[in-house]
């Protein structure tokens, strides 16, 4: 058994766990965060993305052991209270998801994106970068016009704020 | 119109919070106190007869709780799977249907049928403990082609269908057929076959069975699109427990596409084990578990003749179909390739003679059955193949070719069952044309040349029917259930509403939608309307969503409670406000006098029925109605997709240029939801057409597809954005003008991108999945 510490959404949590427990099965069955998703085996689907210290991570790739001593965010951690990410916003707004099972991994992907691209973002990167997450409903039309909203809204308020 | 939030205003969902802050709630995040966690023990050959199972070692394993087999239960009296349309083959015995148990008995057929269900403490201890069942297998031959199912000498799957086969059926006037293609100026012959694929919905199918000693009575949460079809399934066939004792509830449900349309031997079994063990019982599929047990779906080989008079009318089409069943007959399967296909054979066109022969067979594979557009996508690839082809062999514009065999009046019955009730063909072809301009063609085609690429544009004009019904009618063509649905309407004393659906809704969103109709009728805001379905405790009876039924069946049987719900609200402030009835109307939240300012708000209505203080004599209290609705016919979505691709000679690479979809759904509820599902729907039509294809090893059976390492899911970068247009003639067979939207857009792809390419490279010779190698040895067979 592992002892593990770590800090998920800005709260201190510790627990006990098998050795070989994933961090995304940390996530939902000792921390009831269920937000997080499983819908592959092989790592390819990407419905389990979270943020391991500021990073996105898939949460199926790495043992909780590892996150130990790590600051970890879920999708039930990217909103301020009531007040939706950007992403989340736009998500929502342009119809970004429709059974909404790969949306958690799919937002925290594009979050990490964003961070990482700024306002560079154009639509043939973003579809390179979603090759990491499988979404069935969407054909992803809307989920990349979702991001790009999201990009230049942040990349607005960035500016507006220098 | 003229609610804000009504009828074909583009609201952004109510569903979407819980789903972007991860409080969705799906089966597998569901939890009751003492739970345990199954894993099913699978067969690892395609064919094989079981000798001898040893459970010994596994129930020694620290925290197994119990391990199971088939033969506890059958000894339960738990029944066989069961096929509910009936078919008929021509020499009109019945179809042959093979003995189904949940866990195998003497003999498996597919890898991956469930063997022994593993109880225990922890998911990882029921794996363990499943490795250590010992299970003697003796392996039988095994087919997995459907081509050679039927051959003499093929090994045989089910005693009781010969051949492998399961029914050999027929629809339209054969003898007329032969005789048109006899008199005809010209023939086109094509054969084309529609490749195996896998649903993949990205939520794996699971269950929660959660048997109550004290209540005798059993909850089963389960990825179900119509839980109230699995209840009854499970109560009447399945003798699992009987209705009142069995609540089924499908929370939300991560996509289903038809595969989460059956009732599966998981949920069957884990409700089962959870009685015998005491326990509640949960089981999650792995990705490789719904690969090779989510029913498959298409798997068809079929030929076509189309008849042509001097003047390029067409006189006849002649088809013949083998089409594949797998392994066992799942819960629609018969009805996929019959009167789900061979129906829309007319394709738009106005056809005097038909006839299709569809034989259906037994192979080892995983059952197969409806799938998005099931039948429907199978039916308009043909056909637009063969459209095309025939243009090309005519050399004719292929939309003219099209154009001038368009049916033009309406209502229109074709030589195979259906009464086309409303359309305009050349009004979606006309709109798709402009918006790929298509004039301008010639000039992109002779641009790509100079860059040493080859451009090719394709057409597929689709009609699809939905919305399957009416009761009586599908039921005299073999349906073992009425395809109506039902509605409640609660005002509650306030004044809000909770909208009580048969539909279910697993990404559609109705929670959105089924509110913007009752906005439109009652003037309240959505905020003040809650939509509830999914819980066979909570929605009395109800169909389930499949089909693209939920608009056109659900929501006007939404329609009908409302209508009832408003005439009695009506008499309540007619009395309240002494005026007549006839001048009451319902406007903006305010039940009003037409013409003067005498008026009541919804809530003072509402709170009147509960009151009761002042009601009409002999009124009952309450607000609240309820509505079956069986529609009057079938709708019939259409529309004209068109493709046009660039490709890469020397590596055979395909570059989807544009894609054009317009389509003619009836009356629209809210636009940006509906351009969503034909975005998703054409996607799954391109992963079919390029990427997605079921492959199993011949020899041994073994599914080579079972992982996203091996299986061509599309991802962002293999699609482009869709330019996505409507044309309206409303439905005239619902009281709302809806025809559906969920499943044109894989239906009306695939021909579309595959007519794109084998004009690119000048060889009509091409199969899906139109891979880089399979263009590429298309383009250098010439």
């Amino acid at each position: 058994m592992a002892s593990i510490t770590m800090t998920v959404n800005g709260r201190k949590v510790s627990g006990e766990a098998e050795d070989r427990t994933l961090l995304v099965e940390f996530l939902r069955s000792n921390l009831a965060l269920t937000g997080t998703h499983v819908g592959c085996d092989t790592s390819q689907c990407g419905a389990c993305v979270v943020h391991v210290d500021g990073k996105a991570v898939k949460s199926c790739t790495m043992l909780a052991a590892q996150a130990s001593g790590s600051s970890v965010t879920t999708i039930e951690g990217l909103a301020n209270g009531d007040v939706l990410h950007p992403v989340q916003k736009a998500f929502h707004e342009n119809h970004g998801l429709q059974c909404g099972f790969c949306t958690p991994g799919m937002i925290m992907a594009a979050v990490d994106m964003i961070e990482r691209h700024g306002g560079d973002l154009d639509e043939a990167t973003v579809r390179a970068e979603l090759e990491g997450n499988i979404c069935r409903c969407t054909g992803y039309h809307n989920i990349v016009k979702s991001i790009l909203a999201a990009a230049a809204e942040t990349s607005g308020a960035r500016q507006a704020a220098e | 119109m003229g609610v804000v939030e009504g009828i074909g205003a583009r609201v952004a969902r109510k569903e979407d919070r819980r789903f972007i802050t991860g409080k969705g709630r799906y089966t597998d995040d569901m939890n009751v106190v003492g739970m345990k966690h199954a894993i099913f023990v699978r067969s690892p050959h395609a064919h094989a007869r079981i000798k001898g199972i040893d459970k010994s070692e596994a129930l020694n394993v620290p925290g197994v709780i119990d391990v199971l087999d088939g033969d506890q239960l059958a000894a339960d009296g738990i029944g066989n799977l069961i096929c509910g349309w009936m078919i008929h083959s021509r020499d009109g015995s019945p179809m042959k249907m093979g003995d189904w148990r949940p866990l195998a008995g003497d003999t498996v057929r597919y890898v991956g049928e469930a063997v022994v269900i593993v109880v225990a403490d922890t998911k990882a201890i029921a794996r363990e403990a499943a490795e250590k069942v010992v299970i003697d297998y003796e392996e039988l031959d095994a087919v997995t082609d459907l081509v050679t199912a039927v051959e003499p000498g093929a090994p045989q799957i089910h005693p009781v269908a010969d051949n492998n086969l399961v029914f050999d059926w027929t629809i339209g006037d054969e003898m007329a057929v032969e005789e048109a293609i006899s008199d005809a100026a010209h023939i086109v012959e094509l054969e084309v076959s529609n490749n195996r694929l896998i649903p993949n919905a990205m939520e794996p199918r699971a269950t929660l069975g959660h048997y109550d000693a004290g209540e005798d009575h059993y909850t089963c949460w389960t990825t179900s699109q119509n839980p109230h079809v699995a209840r009854l399934v499970m109560s009447a066939f399945y003798n699992v427990a009987p209705e009142n004792k069995l609540r089924v509830i499908a929370p939300d449900v991560g996509g289903g596409f038809g595969s989460k349309i059956f009732i599966y031997p998981e949920e069957i079994v884990c409700l089962w084990a959870s009685k015998r063990t005491g326990v509640p019982v949960k089981w999650v599929a792995d990705r490789t578990e719904s690969f090779m047990t989510d029913a498959h779906g298409r798997d068809h080989l079929s030929t076509i003749k189309i008849a042509l008079d001097a003047n390029k009318k067409i006189t006849a089409f002649k088809i013949d179909t083998l089409a594949n069943l797998g392994a066992y007959m799942s819960l629609f399967s018969s009805s996929v390739p019959t009167y789900l296909y061979a129906t829309l054979l007319s394709g738009q066109y106005d056809v005097p003679n038909i006839f299709a022969n569809v034989r259906t067979v037994y192979t080892n594979t995983t059952p197969v059955d409806a799938y998005r557009g099931a039948g429907r996508p199978e039916a308009s690839y043909l056909i637009e193949r063969a459209m095309e082809t025939a243009a090309r062999q005519l050399d004719m514009d292929p939309a003219e070719l099209r154009r001038i065999n368009f049916v033009k009046t309406f209502p229109h019955e074709t030589p195979v069952i259906m009464t086309y009730d409303a359309g305009d063909f050349e009004a979606s072809l006309d709109v798709a044309m402009e918006a790929a301009d298509y004039a301008g063609f010639p000039a992109r085609k002779a641009e790509a040349k100079a860059r040493g690429k080859l451009r090719g544009i394709g057409f597929n004009c689709y009609i699809e029917a939905c919305g399957i019904a009416p009761s009586k009618a599908v039921g005299s063509l073999g349906a073992g259930v009425g395809l109506w649905e039902s509605a409640e309407v609660r005002v509650n004393a306030v004044g809000t509403i909770e909208v009580l659906t048969g539909s279910h809704s697993h990404g559609q969103g109705h929670e959105t939608t089924f509110a913007q109709l009752v906005a439109e009728r009652l003037g309240v805001g959505l905020d003040s309307i809650s939509i509830v379905h999914g819980d066979t405790d909570k929605v009395q009876m109800g169909m389930g969503t499949y089909g693209s039924r939920s608009g056109a069946v659900g929501m006007s049987a939404i329609a009908g409670a409302l209508d009832k719900v408003e005439a009695k609200a009506k008499k309540v402030a007619a009395h309240l406000l002494e005026a007549d009835e006839s001048d009451i109307v319902i406007e903006n939240g305010e039940v009003k006098v037409a013409g003067t300012d005498k008026k009541l708000a919804w809530h003072e209505v509402s709170l009147a029925c509960y009151t009761a203080h002042n009601l009409p004599d002999g009124m009952e209290p309450g607000l609240k109605e309820t509505s079956f609705y069986d529609p009057s016919n079938f709708t019939f979505p259409a529309g004209c997709y068109i493709c046009e691709v660039e490709v890469d000679p020397d590596t055979g690479t395909t570059q989807i240029i544009q894609f054009v979809a317009a389509d003619d759904f009836g009356n629209i509820i809210n636009p940006m939801i509906v351009e969503g599902q034909v975005h998703g729907g054409v996607a799954q039509g391109i992963g079919q057409a390029m990427l997605e294809g079921c492959a199993y090893d011949p020899e041994s059976g073994q599914l080579l597809t079972a992982s996203y390492m091996d299986y061509a899911m599309p991802r962002a970068h293999d699609l482009p954005s869709f330019n996505v247009l409507t044309t309206t003639t409303p439905c005239p067979s619902n009281p709302l003008g809806i025809k559906g939207c969920g499943e044109a857009g894989a239906i009306g792809s695939p021909g579309a991108l595959i007519n794109a390419i084998t004009d690119a490279i000048g060889n009509n010779d091409l199969s899906m999945p139109a891979t880089p190698q399979n263009v590429w040895a298309a383009l250098n067979a010439k």
